[in-house]
């Protein structure tokens, strides 16, 4: 996305429309704009009857941290789990419209899920070690994904991914203990070292920091801006503040549409929308 | 203000913000008067009085001060609230700076009581009663706020040049006529610079209302006309352009 202030269409526009504004999208050429990982356009989710988010179209930007806010139930989520098919878990759950990672549809039948989900990781709410050492934790993905061919591979592996993590220096004389032992920053940062174990290329982040103090939440954001250089990030969060200090761009999300996105420097600025206004200022009734 | 904020004292807050800005203003039109009249009537008492009372709009500056680092380190405040603080952190410098050169008016009509009357006094009550008008318009673009008033009131700048201008070459001429003027036209020439630097203050504040309401900077050059570094020389031809 080239432009800074794509300022989305609401619902009520057709999707013909959308289609268009799409190819608007394509031949952007100002000066160093950064590569686009993920394409969505014209996306709809809906939980069986209801229309949970309406004709989204939003890029994704590479080695960038894009954060998606929004008041509860505005859709925020529901897009964040569409990006690595974490839906089709869901039975009532359909979704239509596209969805591209480098190109490549995101849900072509024929394409491997599980796969999918190497390249797209994801972190949720609470920190959800398996009941397994600090060790297997992170060894788990590359295990299952036949990524290690050696047990010295698997361990540099494991000590690679817990020091970009930056925990290793934390648990280096306890790998064995099992994970669920630690605290729950500690364990939050041993997620994010299970989901870099396996190499992706985008991590998926649900409001990854609401369940922790804040030194373990500074933590984990110093380590996204590190991450950001490998990995590209979408992360979800309720607090303002933490979209504001770790993400470069930043949507809103309202009932279900895209109401606005940029730069972040630009939403917490000079929002275009009287609705994203209303959301960050705490003017919501 | 469009929507009330969900913590009113937020709301509350920003309010006493507002409110104590317009008493600012109100303080500093009030000295800018006084400071004039001081001039023109040559009245010593009045003059001290205004000298004396700049310390109060002094403080003024320092409530604005603690009340929006306040609201900066407890509300962390974004986009539009964000941009009130600021401006309201900016145009309380501004008045204090407007304040400071009232003050220096009111110093110099002590200084003027004591010598002989001379004629561009007159000049000096015009370009004071102008400069009090546009600073009046910014400060209700301020209060309301209005855009529209806050950029006319920017552009009516130019005329207090345009006044400093012609007082300047009165001034010179007085002086040239008669080197017993020379002392009190020295002092009204610094009396007509600290009102041009009054009127100077006054579309900064205009340029902060836009700037809070719009989101964005005032684009383009404001028109200037203070040509006094040039009178009776010529100007080099880059400047004439300007």
């Amino acid at each position: 996305m080239s432009d800074a202030t794509q300022v989305a269409t609401p619902a009520a526009g057709a999707p013909k429309a959308e289609a268009t504004g799409a190819s608007t999208v394509a031949p952007g050429a100002q000066a160093a704009p950064a590569a686009v990982k993920i394409v969505a356009r014209d996306v709809n989710v809906f939980y069986g009857e209801k229309h949970a988010l309406k004709h989204v179209d939003l890029d994704i930007n590479e080695n960038e941290v894009t954060a998606l806010i929004g008041p509860s139930g505005c859709g925020k989520s529901t897009f964040l789990r569409c990006l690595n098919r974490m839906n089709d878990v869901i039975d009532i759950c359909r979704v239509t419209g596209s969805i591209t990672l480098d190109g490549s549809d995101v849900y072509d039948p024929s394409l491997d899920v599980v796969q999918l989900r190497a390249r797209v990781g994801m972190v949720f709410q609470k920190p959800n070690p398996f009941p397994k050492s600090i060790y297997d934790n992170v060894a788990y993905g590359p295990r299952i994904h036949g990524i290690a061919r050696s047990k010295s591979e698997l361990d540099a592996i494991v000590h690679h991914s817990l020091e970009r993590a930056g925990l290793i220096k934390e648990v280096h004389d306890r790998l064995d203990q099992p994970g669920t032992g630690l605290s729950g920053g500690q364990q939050q940062r041993l997620c994010i070292a299970r989901a870099i174990a396996v190499n992706p290329e985008v991590i998926l982040m649900d409001e990854p920091c609401s369940a922790l103090d804040p030194i373990a939440t500074a933590k984990i954001e110093e380590l996204i801006d590190e991450l950001r250089e490998n990995f590209t990030i979408v992360i979800v969060t309720h607090s303002m503040q933490q979209a504001a200090r770790v993400s470069q761009r930043t949507a809103f999300f309202h009932l279900g549409d895209l109401v606005e996105v940029g730069d972040t420097e630009q939403i917490f600025t000079n929002p275009r929308d009287s609705r994203t206004q209303g959301y960050i200022t705490g003017r919501f009734g | 203000m469009a929507d009330q904020h969900i913590v009113k004292q937020f709301d509350e807050e920003l309010d006493e913000m507002r409110a104590t800005i317009a008493q600012m203003g109100g303080m500093v039109e009030q000295q800018m008067t006084n400071a004039i009249m001081a001039i023109s009537r040559r009245d010593e008492v009045m003059a001290k009085r205004c000298q004396e009372a700049d310390s109060e709009i002094d403080a003024m500056e320092d409530k604005i001060e603690a009340l929006t680092t306040r609201m900066l380190a407890l509300r962390q405040p974004v986009a539009l609230d964000l941009r009130a603080i600021l401006a309201a952190l900016k145009i309380a410098h501004n008045l204090e700076r407007m304040g400071d050169y009232a003050k220096n008016v009111a110093k110099r009509a002590s200084a003027l009581a004591q010598l002989p009357e001379v004629g561009p006094v007159n000049g000096i009550v015009r370009m004071g009663r102008l400069t009090h008008g546009i600073i009046k318009d910014v400060l209700d673009a301020y209060a309301e706020p209005n855009v529209d008033k806050a950029v006319a009131a920017w552009t009516r700048d130019q005329e207090i040049d345009q006044m400093y201008n012609s007082l300047f070459r009165e001034l010179l001429t007085y002086m040239m006529e008669d080197p017993r003027n020379i002392t009190a036209c020295a002092h009204l020439l610094f009396v007509a610079k600290n009102i041009e630097r009054i009127g100077d203050h006054a579309t900064n504040i205009a340029e902060t209302v836009y700037f809070q309401e719009k989101g964005t900077r005032l684009e383009g050059l404001r028109p200037k006309s203070d040509r006094t570094s040039y009178a009776v020389v010529e100007p080099p031809e880059a400047d004439e352009a300007i």
